[in-house]
């Protein structure tokens, strides 16, 4: 490939501002995890059978994603970051799910020969 | 165009950079960290070859008359866990990756050389673990560990086996996070994406599934030793727990941990045909896109290996559909690379014959592949002699042939200097033919019926466990060859120039061996990769 | 006051590089520790849903108070680290910065501490998988059988994260050394943020922890 070499090593990365979060921000995204955490707890004593689960994990994930985006500044990231976030989330996914595939299914068909 | 009698420059390299052990123990150049590596998986390449030599001693009869089946068992055990987690899975990226990645991309160095020692020190520390067993009474669950064998039966050394394997596992985290970073971070200006060697794009895809699937068996192991010290009961059925939920944990990381051992020498292959044939690689996007669809289409697939473990055969179905899937990328490499040789100038040179032979042997081994994804032919299959030849095609007439040829094709940029040309074909040859004789006759062996993993087999299959032993001891021979050469040729192997082959790439424009820092001024890259037009090539070596 | 540059490593072209490449590897190394912590996370999906009671039964010996304790304690860390990140960027006084690391290192060693106790409290009751292990029956004769697998994977799981704290303090205290002489600036600031970056995550495994673990069934048994 051609190249040529130069002299001053050229711009390669602009350089980004570091964004500094507003305190009440932070106050505001803490005091949303504690009453996350309050409400999981006040629900939980309440028997809503299935539904104990999922209103237990959609909480949690929504106190995990205020985490992400604030306290880990990756609404304030660049793309690539987001990307990693993401990615992680869907390969933990594929774990999950496809193995749930198999545990919820093998009664669905027999075995061959029986 | 430099000659290559030039003689070596006097100037300082990176092997003449500071003497002494502790310069290269305390080292954070990635290019002595590769040759730490290099000396290291090389030492255990001879361990699991003499594993190997074993079992195909024992395998020359019927009976079992040289070795208990208890011995036969860690015999074969031992040979998989070192060559894959010792030899395999670092070989490539760790060796040529570490040395070539960074003047690949204009780079000084890796982003992290000290996190990429650390890497080193760890896999050393992880090996010790397994030369520990080895010394202490081994282990015989085989390399996949299945439960409840693994967590309550085997009285072998089971924990420590799987200490050291679950600190090797860190070395290529480390080592896949190291390149991740410095791929995306480190190009030179000018660099984009697509102009990257293929090369850089296979250790990119090697690297997101190091870093993803290897915490998974990680975590596994841990569990291992968990219901090994505490009977919790996590897999053992009499306990109430579920062996086949080790195996999907298991195989989640060890079904991409092939394409770790794989990707690696498909990105090599790219490089030696578009050199030796004098041409761009035909379909290099498809090619650069094919290995991330390898990479992620392979965490998709790892039920196959769960066919007839009771698995549901509705899950087993969606994974044979996405097992014919995941073919699909590494057909399209395989018809690339051959689309590049057609009309091109092609120089057999010797990495261009591991290359050729490697096209072939991963192609027969790819497709045998297919037929194991079949869920109905793997019931017949399965656990036989099939499935060994089958992922031996691949791992090592595939992996470890590509391995070779990038070994010869770049040794002359690491070390300054030239093996012997008629050594390195006849040994190229002898490997090719040794390694057919070794494990075609296995296809027919499984696909008669004799199962994997047994030290006696019934005497009408002796012939073809004959002819395997035979072809056993010329793939050893032909191994033992290029050891003898390319040591020989440190001290009188010809001097070589900064591009001996005529290839593109900026590591050629660096001289051999490189200094330290690489690159004198980080070079600006203002052309597309494999731009080649007629150069001559100077070495047919 | 910052004084000196950033200590810039001489295969970096630029601070800037040198900062993107420690943060591309964070996130990197996060990415890991989803999918280390996720096989566990996996087998304790498989077991509860096929045993559904002895978790229950399992998870109702757990103190909520203390693990509530123990999550609003992370919370808090948490938002304490935050704001050491924050006031390093922002160019605050060394001691602010210590004096925020020192807070988050103490409510971590508090979440530590309330653990040890409940660790504690499960040897005492024989409750902990291995050669001491039976707990106390439910009276009404609820299936126990499988309760051996939830304790392990409590044990496992906030054994596995009580290690990765560990680690966290001991990184504190790297920190508030290094900051308590001054080595940290808006222009260089990195470590504080990794270290940062490394103890949310930690904090947000405990987040999904806390509900799977302690809050399955908190009404089991009394009715």
């Amino acid at each position: 490939m051609s190249t040529h070499q130069v002299e001053s090593t050229p711009q390669v990365h602009t350089k980004h501002a570091v964004h500094i979060v507003p305190v009440p921000v932070y106050l505001g995204v803490f005091f949303a995890l504690v009453i996350g955490t309050i409400a999981t707890w006040q629900i939980a004593l309440i028997d809503l059978g299935r539904w104990n689960a999922v209103v237990a994990l959609t909480i949690a994930v929504t106190k995990a994603t205020l985490v992400v985006l604030f306290f880990m500044h990756v609404k304030y990231s660049p793309k690539l970051t987001k990307l990693v976030v993401v990615a992680g989330i869907f390969w933990l996914l594929i774990l999950l799910s496809i193995t749930e595939c198999d545990l919820l299914t093998r009664t669905w068909m027999g075995v061959p020969g029986r | 165009m430099l000659t290559a009698t030039q003689a070596p420059a006097k100037k300082e390299s990176y092997l003449t950079d500071g003497y002494g052990l502790k310069s290269w123990l305390l080292t954070s150049d990635h290019k002595r960290i590769a040759i730490l590596y290099l000396i290291s998986i090389t030492f255990f390449f001879f361990i699991g070859g003499l594993f190997a030599a074993m079992i195909r001693l024992e395998l020359a009869t019927p009976a079992g008359d040289l070795l208990e089946s208890d011995t036969y068992n860690k015999m074969f055990t031992m040979h998989g866990v070192v060559m894959i987690f010792f030899f395999l899975i670092p070989s490539i990226p760790a060796t040529l990756g570490n040395f070539l990645i960074p003047p690949m991309i204009g780079a000084k160095d890796l982003a992290f050389p000290k996190i990429n020692l650390l890497s080193w020190y760890i896999y050393v520390v992880g090996g010790i673990f397994t030369l520990y067993v080895m010394v202490t009474g081994g282990l015989d669950t085989g390399w996949t560990f299945y439960t409840p064998f693994s967590t309550t039966y085997s009285n072998t050394k089971v924990m420590a086996a799987a200490v050291g394997i679950f600190i090797a596992g860190f070395s290529s985290i480390l080592t896949g996070l190291n390149f991740i970073v410095t791929i995306h971070r480190m190009r030179a200006p000018g660099l984009s994406w697509f102009r990257l060697p293929l090369f850089v794009w296979a250790n990119y895809a090697t690297a997101m599934i190091q870093i993803l699937g290897t915490p998974v068996v990680a975590v596994t192991i841990v569990l291992v030793a968990m219901e090994r010290g505490l009977h919790i009961g996590i897999f053992d059925p009499a306990l109430g727990g579920d062996p086949v939920l080790f195996q999907h944990l298991f195989w989640f990381y060890s079904h991409p941990a092939v394409y770790i051992m794989i990707l690696p020498s498909m990105g090599v292959i790219s490089e030696i045909i578009s050199t030796f044939t004098r041409r761009r690689p035909f379909g290099y996007t498809f090619i650069a896109f094919s290995s991330v669809a390898i990479a992620v289409f392979g965490f998709l697939v790892w039920g196959h290996h769960l066919f007839v473990s009771s698995q549901s055969v509705y899950a087993g179905m969606v994974f044979s559909v996405l097992s014919y899937i995941v073919a699909i990328p590494s057909a399209i490499k395989v018809f690339n690379w051959t689309s590049t040789m057609y009309k091109g100038s092609v120089v057999l040179s010797t990495p261009m014959l591991y290359a050729i032979g490697f096209i072939g042997l991963f192609t027969i081994g790819g497709l045998t592949g297919l037929f194991l994804a079949c869920l109905g032919m793997d019931v017949h299959l399965t656990d036989t002699y099939f499935v060994v030849a089958h992922f031996h095609y691949v791992m090592v007439g595939g992996a470890i042939m590509g391995y070779l040829s990038g070994l010869h094709f770049w040794w002359p940029k690491m070390t300054g200097r030239m093996y012997p040309a008629l050594w390195s074909k006849v040994a190229a040859v002898i490997v090719f033919l040794g390694f057919n004789l070794t494990f075609f006759p296995q296809f027919i062996l499984g696909f008669l019926g004799m199962p994997r993993r047994y030290h006696v087999y019934p005497p009408e299959f002796q012939v073809y466990n004959v002819l395997s032993s035979a072809g056993a001891s010329i793939l050893g021979l032909g191994y033992l060859i290029p050891f003898v050469y390319l040591m020989w040729s440190l001290k009188y192997g010809k001097p070589a120039g900064p591009n001996p082959w005529g290839a593109t790439g900026l590591e050629w424009q660096i001289p051999s061996p490189p200094p330290t820092e690489n690159f004198e001024v980080t070079p600006v890259v203002t052309g597309e990769a494999y731009e080649y037009h007629a150069q001559e090539v100077v070495e047919v070596g | 006051m910052a004084s000196h540059a950033t200590a810039l490593r001489h295969h970096f072209e630029n601070p800037d590089q040198q900062q993107e490449a420690s943060s591309l590897g964070m996130w990197v190394f996060l990415l890991t520790e989803i999918m280390f912590f996720g096989g566990m996370f996996m087998a304790y999906l498989a077991y509860r849903q096929a045993y559904p009671e002895s978790f229950a039964a399992g998870s109702a010996k757990l103190n909520v108070t203390l693990g509530m304790a123990n999550t609003l304690v992370l919370i808090g860390s948490s938002l304490t680290m935050a704001l050491a990140v924050r006031s390093a960027a922002a160019g605050k006084s060394n001691k602010v910065i210590v004096v925020f690391l020192i807070l988050t290192l103490f409510l971590g060693s508090v979440f530590l501490g309330i653990k040890a106790k409940e660790y504690h409290d499960k040897w005492i009751h024989h409750e902990v998988p291995g050669a001491n292990f039976h707990p106390d029956e439910w009276p009404k004769g609820v299936d126990m059988s499988h309760a051996s697998l939830y304790f392990g994977l409590y044990f496992g799981m906030t054994g596995l994260h009580a290690t990765h704290m560990v680690v966290g303090v001991g990184l504190l205290l790297f920190l508030i050394i290094k900051a308590g002489r001054g080595a940290y600036s808006p222009a260089w600031h990195t470590p504080v943020e990794m270290v940062g970056l490394y103890w949310h995550f930690v904090d947000i495994v405990w987040i999904f922890l806390f509900p799977l673990l302690y809050l399955i069934d908190p009404n089991f048994g009394r009715q």
